[in-house]
């Protein structure tokens, strides 16, 4: 009996981002603005956190439309058709439908259909979750490009009168194209997760909780919030400790994105541009004393006007750097995520 | 093993790079919050620095603990007897 040989998919050398695109909703949110619902001040807010403004979208907005605004600018970018995407990842954690995924209707939306299209929920570290899957897809062979969009409207998961993690928040969307590229476009995923600490940035509530009001299991708003002293309204929003994620982030991450240059053969010296996650400006200032980053690495800053978009933030933050300086193009750049789970991903990068 | 006046000294550093707080400022009846004006961010920079310093661990759990000077300096020696 003759056994046929069994064909695998042909394995790429080198991936790259060919492109960028991001979208910034229109409302603007003020330090002042935020302080109509907590005690605090925008002195107070800036010193912080950084952050003198954040972009939030409007009700009728929603996260596929984030995405496809950047998604449509990150193909034009990389000069690439809808047609030919091979898979399309959605990272975030603010669609507000367990299922259809918003990736499924985003690449419809597109013209990508019929792309395997699939959300990731890893938060803060969502985007270099996908840009490790769209990588490795590509290499693989089981596609030749993907589409890998962060994108939050984490307005809808808030609650104004939260001092531990609302005011920080802002929405946005950020996307790139990776495919194949001539030379190594795309070091290492250096991610993980360690889900002991699954309570350090967290949702009040369950939706099970809102089914059991909604179903009248549960009398009265006041009783359900009785059991959870965090919230008084019974929709689930985010709250975190901050001090404990300030210091995971920084000293934990620190080493992350320390093994993410080392895996990719590079040092500190060697990079043009430092693109952290977007979630304090004194965990970016505090991790770029800990890598002792020399002078001449740009360091993304786009929390000021953005607040922080979890999935969206590296991206969007990418997209600015590249728009305020396109001589960076082709240069390369550290990007680490880290947020709720907790979870966490880093990789070098040559710039689109 | 440092001392308690040794472990003060250190602890008058580290807040003094962090803050800018001049060294002297820094005696064991002070509070952190009211008396030295250092946020939780702030804390959890002293707290890291002094892990490295003295060779202890502080958990989250403790930091909320330690609400003066002679707090953490008394900690601090505890962790490294």
């Amino acid at each position: 009996m003759s056994i046929t040989a069994l064909q695998q998919a042909p394995l790429r050398e080198h991936t790259r981002i060919l492109g960028v695109g991001a979208y910034r909703p229109e409302l603007i949110v003020t330090n002042d603005d935020v302080c109509q619902w907590i005690d605090s001040s925008d002195e107070w807010i800036r010193q912080r956190t950084g952050i003198v403004t954040r972009h939030r979208a409007p009700r009728d907005v929603s996260v596929i439309d984030m995405a496809e605004a950047a998604s449509r600018e990150a193909l034009i970018s990389a000069g690439i058709d809808a047609s030919q995407i091979g898979a399309v990842l959605v990272s975030t954690v603010t669609h507000p439908y367990a299922t259809p995924s918003a990736a499924a209707q985003l690449a419809d939306r597109l013209g990508a259909t019929p792309a395997p299209a699939y959300d990731i929920s890893a938060a803060c570290a969502g985007y270099c979750y996908g840009i490790a899957q769209g990588d490795a897809l590509v290499h693989a062979g089981t596609a030749e490009y993907v589409l890998v969009v962060g994108v939050e409207k984490l307005s809808d998961f808030i609650d104004n009168t939260d001092r531990t993690i609302s005011f920080l928040l802002g929405d946005g969307a950020g996307a790139v194209v990776i495919g194949p590229g001539d030379a190594a476009g795309i070091g290492p995923s250096v991610w993980g997760s360690d889900g002991s600490k699954h309570e350090a940035i967290r949702m009040t509530r369950s939706l099970l909780d809102v089914r059991d009001y909604a179903m009248g299991a549960v009398a009265t708003d006041a009783e359900a919030a009785e059991d959870d002293a965090e919230g008084e309204s019974l929709w689930p929003t985010m709250r975190q400790d901050g001090p404990s994620v300030f210091r995971w982030a920084v000293w934990e991450m620190a080493k992350v994105a320390q093994q993410a240059l080392d895996a990719a053969g590079v040092s500190a010296e060697d990079l043009a541009v430092f693109l952290p996650h977007q979630a304090n400006i004194r965990i970016i200032d505090e991790m770029v004393k800990q890598l002792n980053l020399p002078e001449h690495v740009y360091v993304a800053r786009d929390i000021v006007d953005a607040g922080n978009t979890s999935a969206a933030s590296i991206p969007l933050a990418m997209h600015r750097t590249l728009k305020e300086q396109p001589e960076l193009s082709g240069k390369l750049a550290l990007q680490i995520g880290f947020g709720a789970g907790l979870v966490f991903g880093a990789q070098v990068v040559v710039l689109p | 093993m440092a001392s308690n006046e040794e472990i003060l000294a250190g602890l008058a550093e580290i807040v003094n790079e962090e803050t800018g707080l001049a060294p002297e400022s820094v005696e064991l009846d002070k509070s952190f919050t009211d008396d030295l004006d250092i946020d939780s961010i702030s804390m959890m920079t002293i707290v890291v620095n002094a892990e490295e310093k003295f060779g202890v661990r502080i958990p989250d759990e403790e930091v909320k603990n330690l609400k003066t000077v002679g707090d953490a300096v008394t900690f601090i020696s505890g962790a490294q007897a």
